[in-house]
């Protein structure tokens, strides 16, 4: 099935959700979703026997920066408002079709629900997700960091108003 | 006396038999884990109840060095993500970025790419071999792949100058051209290989030791397979034929004739150790098949595409996946217009692969949990990224 | 009597191997050398190597330590225990969240020891210098280091190179005088 058609089914089964196709001028199409409704649409992908969509390949963090851009007390750049987007990326291994799904969230309060009841693979993915981007997963039951240590303090490092620290522990990060 | 005060005190103690579950540390530094890794064991003597894998002790920051640089300067440090293929990584970035930019690449290229993806899936299936045997504890067979990877490695050499790490699959083509003997060259060392594999097949694949040790152990079956998205010998262990170069074919791969090895359970169940370390001996023999043909019918013409000196795709989203040694190697970039990537993630397979060890391990000895993380073949520079 | 007759006739053979070497005088059983030297040469000739491999430099040692590029004629093993090993070849990136380990380790090896740093990343933190903010650039900020050897990874031959440059800086080494003569900084 191409993706018009499952985006044509999902709109007939689903009458009152907000959900729309995005392309740009090269590269994919994907489909957009609101975070509030994304566990029904995961959900209803993986259980219908015409989808039956059973392998999660990868979920991506995003930062949009596109809030405002403001100077903080050091003049360094921050940005306040804007969103974060997550991408979901799921292949079906018995109908040979793969999908892609994008949800936004606000960027001073992210929260999404988790899909590790669905795949398990899920897992290390939102483990990371929150690491490096500070995305909350309610009902993960294991949220913690998975590649920096464990009382890194400083923020999180893929946004992009980060800055490097100085020290950690007493060791210059620096060159 | 003595004596038998003391039988009867042990007899006491054999009749409760309840022991404390102790927790004990395989560090990150150990000789049996595949780099920097550190497995925390909740064991009840000698049996694992729980194993608990702690990353990140290699986390090099390549995703934000990745926006910091142009396209083409990023691929040294895709390279170095997984360091034991990295001409397949180089491949999967430089398929990414064409479809960004929507062009054409010569046929001598096509065929130039898939004969050192497929030479390199050999090297880097001989290193995991090799290893493996070491971990179980054979020494030779280690010895005897190094020596084989050693000859590819002098024909990556004399082609581009480098032995580990080459720089070389450029979006828009390659850097240098084969050298005049190349195709003589390579004919040679896959004749002499061939006898060479014999060899490999009567210390480990026959060996009645390394069966006991390996067979049985770790059996993944299909579901929890799929549930946790593994790839690569992985999944293939298990017996379900999930290989991106049938899937979704690209390069020219749709060209070639080969099979998709799958385990079938003849030592022991299916999806144990064993299974997967012979579906990673078979492909060794489908990639030489790949390589002969390509080979006979390479074309010739010119090497690079004309790009200009700064590569900026227009807006867009792209997610492609390769067939890489150790599984799906994806990559999703998201481009501003700008001539620096505004996002790359890297969907690496060893990171989604190493997931499931808390899984299958449960429930053996210490000695077999060795096995078991010798047969799933990970990187840390490709976990860690 | 007869064993001194024996006695002469073995020495004047040996006379003709004194000739060329001026530094060992030696009958049938004894060798004069320095304490000095013959300590050195012991000590140079068996460095035992504890296996740290990081990244991707960690795959050129295993390589030099197979059958190509022997290691093993240099009398170098690679052991897992700090205890066992003289010599560390820190070879790979070292990050913030190994620095602590490396460390422990290498107070954990008992004297002497020696650390190579082998690539360019545990040099000086190799091409993840300007925006790793996980990557500490240069395992010499934590332990004392004794042989560089650049490249990014550096050839079999290029570690081979540091290892004997190594082993000329043992050379020199005075065991037996006191402590606060010693030509090395511990």
């Amino acid at each position: 099935m191409t993706i018009k058609e499952i985006f044509d089914l999902l709109k007939n089964r689903f009458e009152n959700i907000k959900i729309y196709i995005e392309k740009f001028e090269v590269g994919e199409e994907y489909i957009v979703v609101s975070p509030d409704v994304l566990k029904q649409i995961l959900q209803e992908i993986r259980n219908n026997p015409r989808l039956h969509f059973d392998y999660l390949m990868c979920i991506s963090s995003v930062d949009d920066a596109n809030g405002e851009i403001k100077k903080d007390e050091n003049g360094n750049k921050i940005i306040k408002g804007g969103t974060l987007s997550l991408y979901y990326h799921l292949y079906s291994t018995t109908r040979n079709h793969k999908i892609a799904i994008k949800t936004s969230v606000d960027r001073e309060n992210p929260a999404v629900p988790t899909a590790i009841d669905l795949w398990k693979s899920a897992d290390w993915h939102e483990r990371e997700a929150f690491d490096m981007m500070g995305i909350k997963f309610e009902g993960h039951p294991n949220l913690k960091r998975i590649l920096m240590p464990y009382d890194w303090n400083a923020g999180f490092p893929l946004r992009k108003d980060f800055i490097t620290p100085e020290y950690y522990n007493d060791l210059k990060i620096p060159y | 006396m003595m004596n038998e005060a003391y039988n009867l005190e042990y007899k006491s103690l054999k009749k409760e038999g309840d022991s404390e579950i102790m927790i004990l540390n395989m560090g990150p530094q150990h000789p049996s884990t595949h780099g920097v890794l550190r497995l925390e064991l909740k064991v009840n003597g000698e049996i694992i109840e729980e194993v608990i894998p702690h990353i990140g002790y290699l986390h090099r920051c390549f995703e934000k060095h990745a926006e910091a640089c142009n396209y083409q300067q990023v691929i040294p440090y895709v390279d170095r993500m997984d360091y034991l293929s990295s001409m397949y990584n180089d491949f999967g970035y430089a398929i990414a970025v064409e479809k960004l930019l929507g062009i054409e690449i010569p046929e001598r290229v096509e065929y130039i790419r898939i004969i050192m993806g497929e030479f390199q899936r050999i090297a880097s299936h001989l290193v995991a071999i090799g290893t493996f045997g070491l971990d179980v504890g054979s020494f030779t067979p280690f010895l005897y792949c190094f020596r084989d990877r050693e000859k590819i490695l002098t024909l990556f050499e004399k082609t581009c100058g480098a032995r580990l790490l080459y720089n070389y699959i450029w979006p828009g083509g390659v850097s240098h051209d084969l050298y005049p003997e190349f195709k003589n060259d390579a004919l040679n060392f896959l004749k002499e290989f061939k006898r060479n594999l014999k060899d490999l097949e009567i210390l480990l694949v026959e060996n009645k030791i390394f069966i006991e040790r390996t067979a049985g152990i770790g059996v993944l079956s299909e579901n929890i397979a799929i549930n946790y998205a593994a790839s690569g010998p992985m999944i293939r262990g298990s017996g379900i034929p999930y290989d991106i170069r049938k899937i979704e074919p690209y390069g020219i791969y749709d060209r070639f004739e080969f099979n998709i090895p799958v385990g079938e359970g003849i030592m022991g169940k299916k999806g144990d150790c064993w299974d997967r370390f012979y579906v990673r001996y078979l492909e060794i023999l489908e990639s030489i098949k790949i390589i002969e043909q390509a080979l006979d019918s390479l074309p010739d013409g010119n090497v690079f595409e004309k790009l200009p000196k700064k590569i900026k795709p227009k807006k867009g989203i792209v997610y492609s996946r390769v067939e890489s040694p150790r599984g799906e190697l994806g990559f999703f970039i998201i481009s501003d217009g700008s001539d620096k990537p505004f996002r790359i993630k890297v969907r690496a397979p060893s990171f989604v692969n190493l997931s499931i060890l808390p899984e299958i391990a449960k429930g053996c000895f210490i000695a077999d949990l060795v096995a078991i993380l010798g047969s799933i073949d990970i990187v840390l520079g490709e976990v860690d990224r | 009597m007869n064993t001194i007759n024996e006695k002469d006739n073995l020495l004047n053979n040996k006379i003709e191997y004194n000739s060329k070497d001026k530094n060992f005088y030696f009958e049938p059983g004894v060798i004069i050398a320095k304490a000095d030297e013959l300590f050195s040469w012991a000590r140079k000739s068996s460095l035992w190597q504890l296996t740290f491999g990081l990244a991707c430099c960690a795959i050129e040692m295993m390589s030099t330590s197979a059958s190509n590029y022997d290691f093993d004629r240099f009398g170098v093993i690679p052991r897992p225990s700090p205890r066992q090993a003289d010599v560390m070849i820190v070879s790979g990136t070292v990050t913030l969240k190994m620095a602590s380990r490396i460390k422990i380790l290498y107070e954990q090896m008992s004297e002497p020891k020696y650390v190579i740093s082998m690539g360019s990343c545990a040099t000086c933190g190799g091409p993840y210098w300007q925006h790793g903010y996980h990557v500490l650039k240069g395992v010499d900020r934590i332990i004392p280091v004794d042989v560089y050897v650049p490249g990014c990874p550096p050839r079999p031959e290029a570690l081979l190179d540091g290892l004997i440059t190594l082993q000329k800086k043992i050379e020199k080494e005075y065991l037996l005088k006191e402590k606060n003569d010693n030509k090395r900084n511990i």
